[in-house]
């Protein structure tokens, strides 16, 4: 009774303290408005990369002073008129728009225009009063381009070897979809010869040689050996001049084929284009497909997305590349970090003796996972690239060094495992520690007391019972890896990867790193945006699915040691 | 033998040496283990003060005193567990059929594979009822599955828990019932056919069912195994074992047969102690 007066006669502060019904409203709503940002981050993620892949609907605009604009509306809103506004046009108009002048308020709407070659712009601004009609064409088609931003008008006529074959808009659309597909196959075959055959055979080139070059350093610049490798070298090399010829001749022959096709298309202000039939990669009219046909479409862009490679500055296609350097990237991190990081974890909990020098080393490793990553890059690129990979090129390479061509003395995805392997090493410390601390004592005891050595029971009893513990670590250090960017930029990641990663040495694409190239150094940033939300959700969905792994299988596991029923 | 009533436990307070009573039963009993002028040190703080004893061969022997008194330090010293504690110092010997445990050629972990230990809660290890059992020999690198199976049956079937597991040894053996999971211990602890069986309060962790189990267990445990069992427990000490040491303080204060410590002790502490008056 006392204490509770006591309390009571206190300050307010003190009362709030001694009753705490407060708190528990400050930590729950902390709580909530944690969970809230962090659900409406998703939410908006998932939206945006959900949402923009579907097809949008086109509209035409006729306005006041006779211009037409058509395409997909992508912002409605409310704006301040500025000042001399509506000054480019004619007086007779002005003078209409006069009471919207001086009100200074108005709508507009933001249209993507596409046909960038055509009209010089992206996007329009339409002030809503300007507009006198409004129409959804049915003929109004979407066109997205290999080597061009995309393009919008109506199928004019078909042309096959300069020749007009049918016109109209209906022709035309059946027309082209009668030689689309063959037109695409020999596209797609064309450019599996450009990057295999003849990329094979460069590599072959390049190999000769580099074995010429070896043997000259070995046996000396006149020596028997060197002729005969030169002489290797020169016949190597006609044949493999030969060999690109004939897939050269193939692949014009292919080219040839396509270049037959053209496709004239008009735009809704009466320009013109021939586009030709190779250059269309996806071509659809919005305005008369069905939810069937406009569900095709937005799987055939989600299939491109996953498996393609990118176009135009990676700000269309796919992000194949990105995707698999990602997932080889990270599980070549994660065979580094994990021995390694067992291991010390073993030593430091296991073997070393309690002490100042220990708690110093723990201490060093837990701001380890403080430093900035770009710290990491830093050493990565400064150490491990050109330091480990000199004496490596030194060493292996004799020839490229020569030649002044590194392989390993450069980023690469080799190197860059190695840098995140670092920075995640912490990661599976401190989680290894956590797991082995965690395994009770009593069962160590049982252990020795049957004769067990020590290494048989950390490998026996300790290390299986401390399982799910560096899962989870694992798991966790994976996530943190396959999400990390700028350490990469310094150790090999690139923009544009002309081979997928299946050598070592060599540089390669990353889903992170696409997202920041493309949300700053793309030449046109709102073209690029669905990209970016794509790529984000795909990472997001990439990193949530390592995670509920590590969840399924700890609690897997868990239930398999944790089991006391008494 | 009339009792002597002068207070050890005063005796104590006032730091006099305090011999141990030892009853003349054990003068002629065949020892297997041997406790020589046995003082064990944890960091500053002394546990255990010049023990002498000795364990008969093929008996139950019995360590009874309060909670502190160096019970398990004395059973962890046989089996050198305390090597495990950095700051365990100790000095005088104990000897295991005659051969020294503490001379520094000893391989601890040949010693302690010589002797089988059961712990207060049961620890089996996080794997199946099978390799719970064979575990001691798996470490020996034993791989014959014949063998193995052979030791298994034969261990589970001495702890009496054979019907119970039998159609499961591959299942967890943490899913086992806590007087399950200690009678699983029991038969790891004698699957090597250990000289000595060490067990530190078997039955605290059980309720009285299966500690009846236990009990009867440790019964027929005698004559094939030597037993040096650490108790709370009176009725169990009188019960279960042959004969009982009473410590305190560290000292070794009164050992003889059970029947005379509990009906007849020399001592009057001894007596005060076994009918819980005292500790
Ligand atoms: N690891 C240790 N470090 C320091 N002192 C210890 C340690 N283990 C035991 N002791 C001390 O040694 C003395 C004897 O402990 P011990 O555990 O042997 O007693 P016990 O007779 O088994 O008691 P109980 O019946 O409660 O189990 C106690 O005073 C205890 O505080
Ligand atoms: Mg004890």
């Amino acid at each position: 009774m006392s204490d509770t007066q006591s309390a009571k006669k206190g300050l307010g502060g003190a009362a709030l303290f001694y009753y705490g019904e407060p708190m528990v409203w400050l930590t729950g709503s902390a709580l909530v408005l944690c969970v809230l940002m962090i659900l409406g981050f998703l939410a908006y993620i998932l939206w945006m990369g959900m949402s923009t892949f579907w097809p949008r609907d086109l509209t035409e605009y006729q306005l006041k002073n006779n211009a037409v604009i058509s395409g997909e509306v992508h912002i409605e809103e409310s704006y301040e008129l500025p000042e001399g506004a509506f000054g480019n046009l004619s007086t007779e108009i002005q003078k209409e728009l006069q009471p919207i002048i001086t009100n200074g308020n108005s709508d507009r709407i933001m249209v993507r225009t596409c046909n960038y070659d055509v009209s010089g712009t992206h996007f329009d601004w339409i002030d809503a009063n300007l507009i006198t009609k409004q129409s959804d064409p049915e003929w109004l088609c979407f066109m997205e381009r290999l080597s061009k931003k995309p393009f919008i008008g109506y199928p004019q006529a078909f042309v096959i070897d300069g020749q007009v074959s049918v016109e109209g808009s209906k022709e035309t659309w059946d027309a082209l979809h009668k030689v689309l597909a063959e037109v695409q196959s020999r596209f797609k075959k064309r450019r599996a010869l450009e990057k295999h055959a003849l990329g094979d055979l460069r590599h072959e080139e390049t190999d000769a040689r580099m074995y010429a070059i070896e043997v000259m350093l070995e046996s000396g610049e006149d020596s028997a050996e060197h002729k005969a490798a030169l002489d290797a070298y020169e016949s190597a090399k006609a044949r493999i001049s030969k060999d690109s010829q004939v897939i050269l001749g193939e692949i014009d022959a292919l080219k040839l084929e396509n270049s037959k096709y053209q496709i004239r298309m008009q735009t809704g202000d009466g320009k013109t284009l021939e586009i030709p039939v190779a250059e269309i990669v996806r071509i659809y009219a919005p305005n008369r497909a069905g939810l069937f046909s406009k569900t095709g479409v937005y799987l055939s862009r989600w299939w491109e997305f996953l498996t393609d490679d990118p176009r135009q500055a990676n700000s269309q296609g796919g992000i194949w590349p990105a995707l698999f350097g990602t997932v080889v990237m990270t599980l070549l991190m994660t065979m580094f970090v994990v021995p390694f990081g067992v291991i010390a974890a073993l030593y430091m909990r296991e073997y070393a003796k309690k002490g100042p020098l220990l708690s110093t080393v723990r201490i060093a490793i837990n701001n380890l996972a403080g430093v900035p990553s770009i710290v990491f890059g830093v050493f990565g690129l400064g150490f491990i690239c050109y330091i480990v990979g000199d004496w490596v090129d030194q060493t292996f390479y004799p020839a490229h060094v020569h030649e002044a061509l590194p392989v390993f003395k450069k980023g690469g995805i080799l190197w860059a495992a190695c840098t995140l392997a670092l920075l995640t090493l912490p990661v599976v410390i401190v989680a290894t520690e956590e797991a082995l601390s965690a395994v009770p004592n009593s069962m160590r005891e049982g252990s020795y007391g049957c004769g067990a050595s020590k290494w048989q029971t950390i490998w026996r009893i300790v290390l299986p019972r401390s399982l799910p513990g560096i899962l989870t670590g694992t798991i966790l250090a994976m996530a943190r890896g396959a999400g990390e960017v700028a350490p990469l930029m310094l150790v090999g990641a690139v923009k544009m990867a002309a081979e997928l990663p299946t050598d070592p040495s060599a540089s390669f694409m990353h889903l992170g790193f696409h997202i920041y190239d493309l949300s700053y150094h793309s030449q046109d940033s709102e073209a690029a945006k669905p990209m970016v939300f794509t790529t984000t959700l795909l990472l997001i969905v990439m990193v949530a699915v390592l995670n509920i792994i590590a969840i399924r299988l700890r609690n897997k596991l868990n239930k398999r040691f944790n089991i006391q029923t008494f | 033998m009339p009792q002597d009533t002068k207070s050890i436990v005063k005796a104590i307070a006032n730091g006099e040496e305090v011999g141990s009573h030892i009853h003349k039963a054990l003068d002629d009993v065949d020892p297997i283990l041997s406790v020589e002028n046995f003082n064990l040190h944890y960091g500053e703080k002394q546990a255990l003060f010049n023990n002498n004893m000795v364990i008969p061969s093929m008996q139950i022997t019995a360590l009874i005193g309060p909670s502190g008194c160096g019970k398990s330090t004395l059973l962890r010293s046989v089996n050198r567990m305390n090597d495990l504690i950095d700051i365990v110092r100790i000095s005088g010997d104990m000897k295991l059929n005659g051969e020294s445990i503490y001379d520094p050629n000893v391989d601890v972990i040949e010693l302690r594979k010589r002797m089988g230990m059961v712990f207060q809660k049961p620890n089996p290890f996080p794997m199946s009822i099978f390799e719970n059992v064979v575990y001691p020999l798996r470490i020996s690198g034993e791989r014959n599955k014949a063998r193995l199976e052979e030791v298994c049956e034969r261990s589970l079937r001495k702890a009496a828990i054979w019907d119970e597991v039998k159609d499961r040894l591959d299942e967890n053996a943490l899913g086992m019932s806590g007087g399950q999971q200690q009678r699983l211990c029991i038969a790891r602890a004698i699957a090597s056919d250990p000289e000595v069986l060490l067990m530190d309060e078997p039955c605290s962790a059980l309720d009285p069912i299966a500690t009846g189990k236990i009990e009867e267990l440790i019964h027929e445990l005698k004559g094939s195994y030597t037993v040096l069992i650490v108790t709370h427990n009176m009725q169990q000490a009188a019960r279960a074992s042959d004969f009982t040491a009473f410590m305190y303080l560290g000292r070794l204060i009164e050992y003889g047969p059970t029947s005379d410590i509990f009906t007849n002790p020399h001592l009057h502490d001894t007596g005060e102690y076994v009918s819980g008056r005292f500790g």
